[in-house]
């Protein structure tokens, strides 16, 4: 038997074991999602307990190094485990902005005193990030932000405001972009990290379309940041939110949108469709299904170190456009029942509040339209 | 396995692209249809296929074949797809090759097709749309069978040497593998739109000995299709390339109002757009691949691989013809083969209803 072959029965045995029945069920509701930090919220008891035995074996970042709080595992081995783990269904043990960018950022720019200082805490779910990056003047065109970091010798003094920041109101920390020089667009902008707790620091939820309020405006007035906070050179930030941003839209495209968790709508169609219904759904089928080879190809493609840089941008404009048509598909299919609001039945109004939710996938992480761009100029090389 | 072509099959891409485009560009097809060609494809470059060792790529090397599998056939028919070049690959070194593997047929008919003599036809529609109810009648006949019934959209079907054809038996049905010579077989050879070649075939009493039959039930004819199908996916995947990069080559160099019109934004997102369904639509066809050489089940995966390229493709010519204007619609331009090659291996073998239809039913819905 190969070493491969060992490690997915291992891998098998050990699910089999410590993932608890509870954790291979589909989630219900938004509120399921386990998201630590330092005021965790658990829905279910067995939330926390797949937490911590999945940190324990590094293996809420499998393919970070074991000295980061990491399992060290080798891309084989990584695919391996996340097959075992769509194989028995079992939920994400930690939804976090830490794992899919601040993580590869740190990992690629980070000083070694950042990296033991932050990662292994990402990967035990113990701080909670949220990400600083649009303002109300800067969205798409995000090289026009505004908030400021002026230099007061050990430290920088930080004034603005954010918008549309994921949970800031329930991260502790957050990584944030801010000019540092205002005499140049992108180039003036630095990358820093802060306590939310900063004297200084302030949010307020936006209510969505959906009742719910993920997102937050957040305000900074005349906060301390140490410098040894910074990550990367001074007015370089801009490299680092690039490629974090990569990342965001690789984990905006992996977060199965799309691709699966098409389950549900299956399970709709059986209950009963109508001829059209059924054939848009056949049809949405074929797209999730090749899309989910796609989603296999790129990451293939990502750990061979073989995909084209802008090929994150095509994942996530077609995932996040897939997604959308699933629960419009959905909502179709749910009929009446789908669009109740709070009743026990669809646990909260689940099933309308995240077809709402859907429609930011593609605004949020850089527009459908912004992505598009992006393909056009830079792997089809047509012209500015 | 990972899900990109490994540094062997990479090579072969490489040979074959060069291959293709050289011996058979789109003015080869050009060629052969303002010469009102009736055999369909040139003999001579289906022996140069041969020399390569293409019509043996499916062939295990113990029979003198290359020992391949369904990759890099695909290989070489998206370069056979990116040109549109004539020649019975698909029928015969695809989808032939894999029904006969393994059985008492392959010594008969392997040689031929390694020397890029012989060309076989797949009998399997009988209506204008495909699907699973086969009506021609295999009846017992001393030691044989006698077959009567009609076939059609069987391209080569005029010239092939080698017909299979699926029937109905009393147990069922079954595949038969019938010499062209047969008696009481006709061929009506039709040009279709995009100037290939098929033909209605009419079996009349054509008497076949038992050892006729390929495989009995569904299982051989399901090979065949399976490989038929994602060799096809495989084609338009080529087909739809080669028509992306010609619009996209187009937006670069036509100006109106003073700028390249691909610096227009509403021309920049339908290329963009028409680029992702592309690329999905390949990823799908490698799985599909990948599954069918793995020996696993691949049903829904060439499903999908066939449905998606349908569609990807088919928007690919229908917007490769709107963003290059009044010229992609001229004969005298080549996109209009693309646009019509397209709409065939979209309709081979199934189209993307039918095949999204059996997904449907696959998942019980």
């Amino acid at each position: 038997m190969s070493d491969l072959d060992q490690f997915r029965q291992e891998t098998r045995a050990w699910l089999e074991e410590n993932c608890p029945q509870t954790m291979r069920t589909p989630m219900r509701s938004e509120k399921e999602a386990t998201w630590g930090g330092r005021n965790p919220e658990y829905a279910h008891p067995d939330q926390k307990l797949w937490l911590d035995r999945m940190a324990a074996r590094g293996w809420t970042v499998p393919d970070w190094p074991t000295p980061y709080g990491g399992g060290g595992l080798t891309p084989g081995e990584t695919k391996i485990l996340r097959e075992e783990l769509a194989r028995i269904r079992a939920r994400n043990p930690l939804h976090s902005f830490g794992i899919s960018m601040l993580g590869p950022a740190l990992l690629k720019y980070g000083t070694e005193e950042q990296k033991l200082g932050h990662l292994p805490k990402i990967a035990r779910g113990e701080i909670r990030w949220c990400q600083g990056y649009s303002e109300p003047n800067a969205g798409s065109d995000l090289a026009g932000l505004q908030t400021s970091a002026e230099d007061a010798g050990d430290h920088f003094i930080v004034n603005g405001q954010k918008v549309w920041t994921s949970y800031a109101d329930k991260a502790d920390w957050i990584f944030c972009l801010v000019r540092t020089d205002k005499a140049v667009k992108q180039g003036g902008i630095s990358f820093l990290l802060f306590d939310m707790a900063s004297e200084g620091v302030s949010t307020r939820p936006i209510l969505l379309i959906s009742g719910n309020s993920p997102f937050c405006e957040t305000f900074f007035d005349n906060v301390k940041v140490p410098k040894a906070n910074l990550v990367g050179d001074l007015n370089k930030g801009w490299d680092v939110a690039k490629y974090l941003l990569g990342h965001e839209r690789e984990m905006i495209s992996a977060m199965g949108l799309g691709a699966t968790g098409s389950d549900a709508l299956i399970e709709a169609a059986r209950k009963g469709a109508d001829p059209l219904l059924r054939a848009q759904i056949a049809l949405f089928q074929v797209r999730a299904q090749a899309f989910k080879a796609m989603s296999e190809r790129f990451i293939d493609e990502l750990k061979a170190g073989r995909a084209h840089p802008a090929q994150p941008s095509m994942m996530k404009y077609y995932g996040t456009e897939l997604n959308k048509t699933r629960h419009e598909l959905l909502m179709a299919a749910g009929g009446s029942d789908a669009l109740e609001w709070e009743s026990d039945a669809t646990h909260g109004g689940a099933p309308a509040r995240t077809w709402l939710r859907t429609k930011a996938n593609s605004i949020e992480g850089g527009t459908s339209e912004i992505q598009l761009n992006i393909i056009a100029k830079r792997i089809l090389d047509l012209p500015s | 396995m990972p899900l990109y072509l490994n540094d062997d099959q990479t090579l072969l891409r490489d040979t074959a692209r060069d291959f293709v485009a050289e011996h058979a560009p789109v003015s080869h097809l050009r060629g052969l249809r303002d010469a009102n060609d009736t055999t369909g494809f040139s003999r001579d470059l289906w022996r140069e296929f041969a020399d390569l060792g293409f019509t043996g790529i499916l062939i295990p090397e113990a029979q003198g074949g290359l020992g391949l599998g369904h990759v890099e056939a695909g290989i070489v028919l998206e370069e056979i797809g990116r040109n549109l070049s004539p020649s019975p690959f698909l029928t015969t070194a695809l989808a032939a090759v894999e029904a006969l593997k393994g059985t008492a047929h392959a010594d008969r008919w392997f040689p031929g097709i390694l020397a890029g003599e012989t060309v076989a036809a797949l009998a399997i529609d009988e209506g204008p749309k495909h699907n699973a109810r086969i009506t021609l009648q295999a009846t017992r006949a001393g030691n044989g069978y006698r077959l009567t019934g009609t076939k059609q959209f069987v391209h080569h079907g005029h010239v092939a040497d080698l017909l299979l054809v699926a029937a109905q038996t009393d147990a069922g049905t079954a595949l038969f593998a019938v010499p062209a010579d047969a008696a009481g077989l006709t061929a009506n050879p039709e040009r279709l739109a995009d100037a290939s070649i098929a033909a209605r075939l009419t079996f009349e009493g054509v008497e076949v000995d038992a050892d006729a039959i390929v495989g009995e039930g569904d299982a051989a004819l399901t090979r065949l299709l399976a490989a038929a199908r994602t060799g096809a996916s495989a084609e338009l995947v080529g087909v739809g390339a080669a028509t992306l990069d010609m619009t996209v080559g187009y937006l670069k160099q036509r100006k109106q109002f003073g700028a390249v019109i691909g610096s227009f934004q509403a021309l920049q997102h339908r290329a963009a757009h028409l680029y992702s369904e592309l690329e999905v639509a390949r990823a799908a066809v490698l799985k599909a691949q990948q599954l069918l050489d793995a020996g696993t089940e691949a049903a829904d995966a060439v499903a999908v691989a066939k449905a998606m390229t349908g569609l990807a493709t088919t928007l690919a010519v229908q917007e490769g013809v709107q963003m290059h204007g009044g010229i992609g619609m001229t004969d005298e331009y080549d996109l209009g083969f693309y646009m019509k090659r397209a709409r065939i291996l979209t309709e081979l073998f199934g189209d993307t209803n039918f095949h999204a239809d059996a997904l449907a039913r696959a998942a019980g819905y």
